[in-house]
C-alpha cells in the first residue's frame, strides 16, 4: 500500500501503471469492446482509410485494424508478461539460492546456467516448437526454459552484494531462519534490480515473440498479434506505410510504459532514493541557495 | 555462559596452481560469564573479527567447540534470544527499508511470536538515550551515534546472555564514544549481560572491560584483568602499552 502511495507522487510512474492496467483490462475484455470481428475479411475495404465504422482503417484483407489491435493485446502483451513472470520467478528462486548459500550449491547452479546460456535462444525455441508443435503456448514455454538462466545469473550477482551486509549478518546471528532472512532482508533490496531487468527484457521479449510469430511458429495466421501485424504491414511498407503506425506505436508505448514503471518502482521502493528525490524537489521551490548552503544540504 | 575450546580457523586462498590454507586462528580458548565484559584487543588483521563471526555462530570453526550454556552455538535455535551483536559500520547495520521501530522489534518478533507492547519499544529507546519519536524514523535520517544507539537497543531487546561488540564504537567520534561506553556500562549492570568487546582501542577497552585478551596473529598472547594491566608479561602487550598515546 505504501508503495502505491509513493508511486502516486510520481506522475510518469502512475501514468504508466494506469496505462498498463487499462491495457490489461482492454485485452481481457477485447471481445466485448472491439467494434468489429477481427478476422472478418472484406476485400472491398482493402487498405481503406479510417472511417467512423473502422476507426484505424483496414488492412490488406479489409479487416478492422482497431479490432485486431485490441484482440492482439492478449497474445502480444499479457501472455508475454505471464511467460516473463514465470522465467523471472524461476530465475529469482535459483539466483537467491545460489547467491545466498554460495559454495558448492552455487557452483552447481552456475554451471547449469552456463550450459543453458551456451545454447542459441532462437534455435532452441524452434527445436522445442518442433517437438511440441506450433503454437503461442509452446513458444512461451521455450522462452521460459531458455531465459531463466539469464535471470538467475543477474539476480545471483545482485544478491551477493547484499548478503555480506551487517544487517544480514545480524539476522543470522540472532538465529533467524534462512528463508525469512531472504524474504525480509534480501528480497526488498534486490527487488529494484529484478524489476529493472524484468521490465527491460519485457520489450525485447515482445519483439522476439513477434519475430517467431512472423516465422509462422507462434500464433496462427488469421488471429491477430502485434508482431504479425507489423510483418504483414512490412510487405507494403513503401506504398502504405501508415499500416505500420498502429502496431508499431502500440509496441513502443507498452515497452516505454514498462520501462518508466520500473524506474518509478525503483524510486518508490527505495526509501533513500525517495528522500533525495523529495529534497531535490523541495530545493526547486526555494530560490537558488547560496553556495555554502548547497554544501550544507549535501 | 559462553565457552570456546581449542578453536582453529583457516581460509582457502586460491593460488595459481594449487590451493593454500591460510591459518587465521590457532588454538583459541576463552570463557565469558554473565555480567562480565571481556575485551579482545589486537591490531587489524589479527583475526579478531573472524573470532567474532565464530562466536555468533554464523561461521563454523575448523576444529574445537563453541558452546553457550553447554549447547552448540552453531545451532541457530540455541542462539535465539541469547546472542546478539553490534557491528562497527552503523550505516549497513540496519535494513534501509526498516523504520527504527521495525528494526528494534525484529529480534523480539522472531524470538517470541506474541504481541509486543508499545511501552517496551519506548522504554528501550529511552534506555539508549533516544526520544520515543525516533521510532518512525528511517536509518538514513539518523546520525552515526543515533544509529549505533538504535543498534544497541535492538541488541538488548531480547535481554541476551551475551552481546558481541565488534568495533562497535570505533567509527564514532570521541565524545560520542564515551557516551556509548557509559551507556553500555549502565545497560550491563541493569540486564546482567556478558559483553565480548572487540577493539583495537586499548583505552576504550580499559574503560569498559573487566578482563582483556591481547590478540596477535590469531593467537592469544595474554589474558589479564584490567586492574593488573600495567603488569603485563608478554612482550607484544608491553609494546602495545608503550605505543599508547596518552594526553
Amino acid at each position: 500500500m505504501n508503495v502505491l502511495k509513493n508511486l502516486s507522487q510520481d506522475k510518469l510512474g502512475i501514468t504508466s501503471l494506469i496505462f498498463i492496467v487499462v491495457l490489461t483490462f482492454v485485452g481481457i475484455f477485447a471481445p466485448l469492446i472491439a467494434p468489429n470481428d477481427p478476422i472478418a475479411v472484406n476485400m472491398q475495404l482493402r487498405y481503406a482509410s479510417p472511417s467512423w465504422e473502422y476507426l484505424l482503417g483496414n488492412d490488406h484483407l479489409g479487416r478492422c485494424i482497431l479490432s485486431r489491435m485490441l484482440y492482439g493485446i492478449q497474445p502480444s502483451v499479457l501472455w508475454v508478461f505471464v511467460a516473463l513472470a514465470a522465467s523471472v520467478s524461476i530465475g529469482a528462486i535459483v539466483g537467491f539460492i545460489a547467491g545466498y548459500f554460495r559454495g558448492n550449491v552455487d557452483a552447481v547452479i552456475m554451471r547449469i546456467c552456463d550450459v543453458m546460456l551456451s545454447f542459441p535462444v532462437y534455435v532452441i525455441a524452434i527445436a522445442i516448437v518442433a517437438i511440441l508443435g506450433v503454437g503461442l503456448g509452446n513458444i512461451l514455454i521455450a522462452f521460459v526454459l531458455m531465459k531463466w538462466a539469464w535471470f538467475a545469473r543477474i539476480i545471483r550477482t545482485s544478491v551477493m552484494q547484499y548478503v555480506e551486509l551487517d544487517y544480514v549478518k545480524y539476522a543470522q546471528a540472532i538465529g533467524m531462519s534462512h528463508p525469512s532472512i531472504i524474504v525480509k532482508h534480501i528480497l526488498p533490496v534486490t527487488f529494484s534490480d529484478i524489476a529493472v531487468v524484468a521490465s527491460s527484457s519485457m520489450g525485447s521479449m515482445i519483439l522476439q515473440i513477434s519475430g517467431l510469430s512472423f516465422l509462422g511458429l507462434g500464433i496462427k495466421a488469421p488471429n491477430a498479434e502485434w508482431g504479425m501485424m507489423l510483418s504483414e504491414a512490412r510487405e507494403v511498407m513503401f506504398t502504405r506505410p501508415e499500416l505500420m503506425i498502429a502496431p508499431g506505436v502500440a509496441i513502443v508505448m507498452v515497452v516505454l510504459a514498462f520501462n518508466f514503471l520500473s524506474d518509478s518502482l525503483q524510486v518508490a521502493l527505495h526509501p533513500q532514493l525517495r528522500q533525495s528525490n523529495q529534497s531535490q524537489q523541495k530545493l526547486k521551490w526555494f530560490k537558488a541557495p547560496a553556495q555554502h548552503e548547497k554544501e550544507v544540504v549535501k | 555462559m559462553l565457552k570456546v575450546e581449542n578453536v582453529d580457523k583457516s581460509y582457502k586462498t586460491h593460488g595459481f596452481l594449487k590451493q593454500h590454507r591460510r591459518k587465521i586462528l590457532t588454538n583459541i580458548n576463552l570463557e565469558c560469564q554473565r555480567g562480565e565484559c571481556l575485551g579482545i584487543i589486537g591490531e587489524s588483521g589479527s583475526g579478531k573479527s573472524t573470532l567474532g563471526r565464530l562466536l555468533i555462530g554464523i561461521e563454523q570453526p575448523d576444529c574445537g567447540v563453541i558452546t553457550i550454556h553447554g549447547k552448540q552455538i552453531r545451532d541457530r535455535k540455541q542462539r535465539k534470544g541469547h546472542v546478539s551483536v553490534v557491528f562497527q559500520d552503523y550505516r549497513s547495520s540496519i535494513n534501509p527499508f526498516y523504520s527504527v521501530e521495525k528494526a528494534i522489534l525484529e529480534p523480539l518478533r522472531d524470538y517470541k511470536m506474541k504481541e509486543i507492547s508499545d511501552e517496551l519499544l519506548d522504554r528501550l529507546l529511552l534506555q539508549v538515550g533516544l526520544s520515543p519519536d525516533y521510532k518512525y524514523k528511517y536509518p538514513y535520517e539518523l546520525s552515526g551515534g543515533e544509529a549505533q544507539r538504535v543498534c544497541i537497543a535492538r541488541a538488548i531487546a531480547t535481554e541476551p546472555t551475551f552481546i558481541l561488540l565488534d568495533e562497535a564504537i570505533s567509527s564514532l567520534d570521541v565524545s560520542v564514544q564515551l557516551q556509548i561506553l557509559d551507556l553500555l556500562k549502565t545497560l550491563k549492570s541493569e540486564y546482567n549481560m556478558g559483553y565480548i568487546f572487540i577493539t583495537h582501542d586499548l583505552q576504550a577497552a580499559a574503560y569498559i572491560c573487566d578482563r582483556m585478551m591481547i590478540f596477535k596473529d590469531g593467537q592469544v598472547q595474554e589474558t589479564i584483568a584490567t586492574k593488573n594491566l600495567p603488569n603485563v608479561q608478554s612482550s607484544y602487550a608491553r609494546k602495545l602499552l608503550q605505543n599508547l598515546i596518552t594526553f
